[in-house]
């Protein structure tokens, strides 16, 4: 088996970043999958005497100003996360993807069209966006989604546009046209597979920073209903009782950071390993 | 005489000169700049035709052109009887018309393995291979490659081998005529022979004709049957090759073949350094256009513009003063001063 | 004649996944004042690694494992930072491949070229003279304009003789040409080695010219020194290293040049084989693999640099059965 050595999943594993981020996304996954079976309390039951506790064996984290049970919330939390996360990566970096392929490929109006609407929609800012969005649209996941997705498409829009570009007139696509490729096969066979890279490159960086906006969005009220334990709420409900309880906002930001960490230094490990020229040196 | 294979009639190429708003408020003669002025040549089955001549000369526009790479802005392009000016089935076309690019690793598709790449021509134009690994063996076989390369990427292979890989793409459809664009480019001295080789025995083995475009002038009298030297987007000069390499008429030839420094200190002679640089395609001069840079340019020669014209070589020459057969220039001699620079 | 720069028994190492790449083994040449040396070999000869030896601008994971080198009596490879600075630009200069890459795109000719005396103590006026006169030098039209001007606003030619004005402002010691008409016509390569020879002989320099072509080589070196695999193989004068080579990668090299060849070959020569893994070296010689006197000696033992004639040596055990 030395071939392993030399896929992706192989090299990933040889690189101590890699082990490292997939390690804290494994855990946080997992957490958040198996999170009704780890958690020692249910994440809903309030226990008004026990409010305010700092962390003991019985609330690992302590429990907030209603006494439920912090770590509990976390993993709920870490659900919403997620699923916010992935969704709103998936459907930005496949809208990001087809467009910027359109404006690397189609005519000279139309790329400066696309550029123009992805630097229109880069130039908004994501928290007005949302709170003009959330003044429209009923309050919930949906809602954050949406805007998560507007705000981000055109970063892989732009990324994949100029990734399609310098590899349009690369030699090797003209030695494919010269050959007699179709349009479909260049675009599939050759152009496809080397803007994929830095999309997931892209891909990794961005869902920390989705998961922030969805957090800060919470924070803010207009994210997730209230009761939902989003990270954000954590931090709000830490924010508001922060004399009570100063490690709800601990508590709150930990994930946040791991979860930044984790997927930052996946990016890392990947672009080292995705780049032929970054990989073969040193 | 056999009818040629490949005949090109006045070719030219365009290239927008300006972009944007600045296009918009020249004039229209400004626009554009014509990287390949007229050019009209010939090739016949089994031939090999060497184009050269130095960056801007428009060669590697010219195989583009010949190819569909690039739009023709004029003349005709006559490919075994098919007229490829107006519009042919391309795909088709380029079956029997291979091409290899200058750069052997940058011109493979950098996530495709070896395999994959040799046997690519046959995806594309929907050849069945009965055994994908046989065939891609034989291929690599043909082109002096061991099989255990079939699953090697491009950025692991060597400029050498990646040129074989090249090679064996280009010729895995035997094609009637292949345009090597800089068949030597990025290969060290060692190298070069085994890939020149490769591509002769290939085409005597087959009776393929060649369009090589090249600088390498010291390759030049060992794979090609006739030169054509361009300036500027223009046919200066062309002829059979050892005339051209031995006593050229146009002092532009006499000049690129002078500024070839050989291998051989005792060679060490006065030797003809032409003034200046090429002009930029925006500003070409009047009449010759070489008359600028021509060590022996006479007063007419910045107003009449010299046709192509039989000459003494056995081919053909723009030039109204040609030289003579045992003529040399050696304008300055190299040690003692430097060239006056111009512009 | 007195040495310029000296190399003695160099050696350079790379730190790579695949273990350490002995990039220069024990790597000696000299370079004479007022000389022209070329250095010659193919890709992966180490050329460019000793050229950022010379410069002391190897890469972090470069490590020197052995060897001097000395400039004009100093040891560059103990020199502290301050004194390299010092030496760089003024007692040693570089002229690269690319003169697209190799100027500074955001400032004025002039303005690279006043940075590069910024250790004179004399007026801006005064530097701006010396560079107006050393553009002048090297061919440049109405050099004091050119001063207000950008790289972008010449052609490539004109780019490696601003290069060239820029490396010999100062009057090195020793000039550092690194491929310089590679990425040039041919019709400009002959203007530029005429202006190298002219330049030199002018201030007196020494230069190493670091080249693949065989035939620039010739025409403008004193000495050569071949490099195969980072080792040098052979020096000599040129003359007698293209005519006598003594060793059969030298013989091999100057066989391949189609350009040696004045009638049609049907075949041309090429030297078959490639390049030994430098992270694990071969024992004995390092091209016995491709050389066809190898016999079992060669296997064994690393061949000495041994004299072949005064002024010449080479590191072959059959030094005198090479043929040309």
């Amino acid at each position: 088996m030395t071939a392993f050595k030399h896929t992706l999943a192989g090299r990933l594993l040889a690189d101590p970043l890699a082990v490292m981020a997939l390690i804290i996304i494994a855990a946080l996954v997992t957490l958040a999958v198996f999170a009704d079976a780890v958690a020692p309390h249910d994440f809903t039951a309030m226990n008004i005497p026990d409010r305010f506790s700092p962390p003991s064996a019985e609330y690992w984290l302590g429990t907030d100003n209603l006494g439920r049970d912090t770590f509990s919330r976390l993993l709920q939390g870490g659900r919403i996360a997620l699923t916010v996360g992935l969704t709103a990566v998936l459907i930005a970096g496949a809208i990001g993807l087809v467009l910027g392929m359109i404006a690397g490929f189609g005519p000279r109006w139309l790329d400066n069209a696309l550029l123009f609407f992805f630097d229109t929609l880069r130039a908004y800012p994501t928290i007005i966006l949302a709170l003009a969005l959330a003044a429209l649209m009923p309050r919930g996941l949906t809602t954050v989604i949406v805007v998560v997705v507007l705000t981000s498409f055109s970063e892989y829009g732009r990324v994949v546009r100029t990734q399609t570009l310098s590899l349009k007139h690369s030699e090797f696509i003209l030695a494919e046209r010269a050959m007699g490729a179709s349009f479909g096969r260049i675009v599939f066979h050759h152009i496809l597979p080397n803007v994929l890279g830095p999309f997931f490159i892209l891909a990794a960086m961005n869902l920390p920073v989705v998961i922030t906006i969805e957090a800060g969005m919470s924070f803010l009220g207009v994210g997730v209903p209230p009761g939902t334990p989003s990270w954000g709420t954590t931090l709000k409900d830490g924010f508001d009782h922060i004399r009570q309880t100063p490690w709800l906002i601990v508590a709150g930001g930990l994930p946040l950071i791991l979860v930044t960490l984790g997927f930052t230094f996946l990016g890392e490990a990947l672009r080292d390993q995705l780049d032929p020229k970054l990989r073969k040196s040193r | 005489m056999t009818q040629p294979l490949l005949t090109l009639t006045d070719v030219s190429v365009e290239f927008p000169a300006l972009g944007g708003l600045k296009a918009l408020m020249a004039p229209p003669d400004k626009r554009r700049v014509q990287a390949v002025a007229g050019v009209s040549l010939h090739l016949h089955p089994g031939e090999t035709l060497a184009v050269v001549g130095e960056s801007g000369s428009g060669k590697t526009t010219l195989a583009r052109a010949v190819n569909g790479l690039v739009p023709l802005a004029g003349g005709t392009v006559n490919f075994d009887g098919q007229a490829l000016q107006d519009g042919p089935d391309w795909t088709a076309v380029r079956r029997r018309m291979a091409m290899m690019f200058q750069d052997p690793t940058g011109s493979l598709s950098p996530r495709k393995t070896v395999g994959d790449l040799i046997l690519e021509p046959f995806v594309i134009h929907g050849i069945p291979v009965a055994d994908r690994t046989v065939k891609a063996r034989d291929l690599l076989a043909a082109a002096g490659l061991d099989a255990d390369f079939m699953d090697r990427y491009p950025h692991q292979l060597s400029g050498g081998q990646a040129r074989r890989v090249g090679v064996a793409r280009a010729l895995a459809l035997d094609p009637a005529l292949v345009l090597a664009d800089e068949p030597t480019a990025g290969l060290d001295v060692s190298i070069q022979g085994e890939i020149l080789n490769l591509m002769n025995r290939v085409k005597a083995e087959r009776g393929l004709a060649t369009l090589i475009i090249t600088h390498n002038l010291n390759i030049l009298r060992h794979i090609a049957d006739r030169i054509a030297v361009m300036y500027l987007g223009r046919i200066v000069e062309t002829g059979p090759v050892e005339a051209i390499l031995t006593a050229p008429a146009h002092p532009y030839t006499h000049a690129l073949m002078a500024a070839n420094p050989e291998p051989d200190p005792t060679a060490r002679h006065e030797r003809l350094i032409l003034k200046g640089e090429t002009p930029a395609l925006t500003a070409r001069p009047s009449g010759c256009e070489f008359h600028p840079r021509c060590p022996v340019a006479r007063a007419d020669c910045a107003r009449i513009a010299p046709a192509l014209e039989p000459a003494r070589t056995g081919g053909k020459v723009a030039c109204r003063y040609p030289l003579g057969a045992d003529e040399t220039l050696t304008a300055c001699p190299p040690a003692a001063s430097p060239p006056a620079a111009q512009g | 004649m007195t040495e310029t720069l000296k190399v003695s028994g160099l050696s350079v190492s790379y730190a790579t996944r695949q273990g350490s790449l002995q990039a220069l083994r024990d790597v000696s040449l000299d370079v004479q004042s007022g000389q022209i040396v070329g250095v010659v070999g193919e890709s992966g000869c180490g050329k460019s690694t000793l050229i950022s030896a010379l410069m002391r601008l190897l890469p972090e994971n470069a490590r020197v494992t052995d060897g001097r080198i000395d400039l004009d009596g100093e040891d560059i490879l103990t020199a502290s930072p301050r004194r390299l600075r010092a030496m760089r630009g003024r007692e040693m200069s570089v002229v690269f491949q690319d003169p697209m890459t190799s100027l500074n795109p955001v400032l004025s000719i002039g303005r690279q070229m006043r940075d590069i005396q910024y250790r004179e103590g004399v007026s801006t006026a005064e530097k701006d003279r010396r560079a107006a006169h050393m553009l002048g030098r090297v061919g440049l039209p109405d050099p004091e304009a050119r001063l207000r001007g950008y790289p972008h606003e010449l052609s490539g030619g004109m780019r490696q003789r601003v290069a060239i004005a820029m490396a010999t402002l100062m009057h090195p010691k020793l000039l550092i040409a690194d491929e310089p008409t590679t990425a040039l016509d041919a019709t400009l390569e002959v203007q530029i080695i005429a202006l190298l020879q002219a330049i030199q002989a002018e201030i007196g320099c020494a230069i190493l010219f670091i080249s693949h072509h065989l035939g620039v080589i010739a025409e403008l070196c004193d000495r050569v020194v071949v490099m195969y695999a980072g080792e040098t193989v052979e020096e000599g004068p040129v003359a007698d290293i293209f005519e006598r080579p003594a060793h059969p990668y030298t013989a091999k090299l100057i066989e391949c040049d189609p350009g040696r060849l004045k009638t049609r070959a049907d075949t041309l020569p090429s030297i078959p084989g490639s390049l030994p893994d430098l992270t694990d070296p071969p024992s004995g010689c390092i091209f016995r693999d491709r050389c066809d006197l190898a016999t079992e000696i060669c296997a064994t033992q690393r061949p000495p640099r041994r004299a072949v004639s005064p002024g010449r040596w080479s590191a072959c055990h059959h030094a005198e059965k090479v043929t040309p």
